[in-house]
């Protein structure tokens, strides 16, 4: 026993960023971050916080799923970005939502939503859970060093969940780490600690772009080859591949290595950005609210980030 | 041989004649960027068997081609 999804959601701020709009105050340009890196605007918070757009995905999940926020037994979500340490995200999602159900986050940084499914489909093997709310909700703007301007073009803010019942759509799947801070970080603050001696590295989004590049490609083709081996399945069978929106660069030399036709690989980066943990639901939502998933579709869902860290999974919708 | 293959690569790569290609050239000329760059340090590690950690700028083909050679042991 798993899981199927039956319903999704999402939520982006209302504030549209151009990349002219960032070329007023960072030394790039439209065409070279558009070349670099898909993206031609994103959505950023002016007043909205992520577990604001955590809540309302979650709500508008519910609401797709007619489900009430009583009947969910437990509430996961995956973030880097939220407003708080602690409480969890999960928890500030139970509390807008008024659920009653235990909540938790799970931090795989980008990966995370792919992650917080496998967890997800632990509780439901172990027979614990009949409805789980996964969300992946970021607030990238804060986090996002806004002087950098080859990681400040790539982030955007937004939120993604689906509601999950029992049932067996969830066929495969695969998480790796290798773990260390040398090519993706976001260090916490170091407070107002009068002891101590070491540096503060800025508590904002660290990235070696070629690195991630380099890591992203390989296990992207490799993870999507070896879940849908694991499942028996044909990369011919795929009806969509649901990649994490990092960078349209990732996405197109990952095709390259693979046989599935490139108008399957979903892509929202272009007005979304990289939405880090969130991209992966609100791609997903994207698709079902265009009515382009048909139910017993084979849909593929490869994700990537800090850690290093990366997840995928084949499931059937 | 690495000249030869990157040369062979990168013809393939943007659809033109090897000949249009020297040690010389520079990829901006040639309208390749440092992601491009990786991609085709990634194939050559494929078709070389080895493990090749692109950590210096390289500005012109024959730059990528020494870089390789100096970590083959050539």
């Amino acid at each position: 026993m798993s899981f199927r999804i039956i319903s999704t959601g999402s939520a982006v701020p209302s504030r549209v960023v151009t990349n002219d709009e960032l070329a007023t105050f960072l030394d790039t340009s439209d065409q070279w971050i558009t070349e670099r890196t898909g993206v031609k605007e994103r959505r950023v918070c002016v007043t909205e916080t992520a577990s604001g757009l955590g809540i309302e995905a979650g709500r508008r999940t519910l609401e797709a799923g007619n489900t009430r926020p009583e009947e969910l037994d437990m509430i996961i979500a995956a973030t880097v970005s939220g407003e708080y340490v602690s409480p969890g995200m999960a928890c500030m999602i139970q509390a807008g939502l008024g659920a009653t159900c235990p909540a938790m986050d799970v931090n795989a940084a980008c990966s995370g939503f792919v992650f917080a499914l496998d967890t997800a489909a632990g509780f439901f093997a172990r027979g614990r859970v009949k409805k789980v709310l996964v969300v992946g909700a970021e607030q990238t703007s804060r986090i996002v060093d806004w002087t950098d301007r080859n990681t400040a073009v790539i982030f955007g803010d937004g939120a993604g969940a689906c509601l999950l019942e029992a049932g067996d759509n969830y066929i495969e799947s695969k998480l790796f780490s290798r773990g260390g801070a040398d090519v993706i970080q976001i260090p916490t603050s170091i407070g107002v600690s009068p002891f101590f001696e070491g540096e503060q590295v800025k508590p904002l989004i660290h990235m070696k772009g070629q690195e991630t590049f380099r890591f992203a490609v390989s296990v992207m083709a490799a993870d999507i080859q070896e879940v849908l081996a694991s499942a028996g399945i044909a990369q011919s069978e795929v009806a969509y591949v649901i990649p994490h929106q990092a960078n349209v660069r990732i996405i197109d030399t990952a095709k390259k290595r693979l046989d599935i036709p490139a108008e399957r690989f979903a892509v929202n980066l272009d007005k979304y950005g990289n939405t880090s943990a969130a991209s992966i639901p609100m791609v997903l939502d994207g698709l079902n609210r265009d009515g382009k998933l048909t139910r017993g579709d084979i849909l593929v869902i490869s994700a990537f980030g800090g850690g290093l860290s990366s997840g995928a999974c084949v499931i059937q919708w | 041989m690495v000249m030869e293959k990157l040369t062979k690569l990168l013809a393939a790569h943007l659809d033109t004649d090897p000949g249009e290609i020297n040690a010389e050239t520079t990829f901006e000329s040639l309208g390749i960027d440092s992601l491009d760059t990786v991609e085709m340090v990634m194939e050559l590690e494929e078709e070389l068997g080895v493990e090749l950690e692109l950590n210096e700028k390289v500005a012109t083909v024959g730059e990528l081609a020494q870089f390789i050679e100096k970590k083959l042991g050539k």
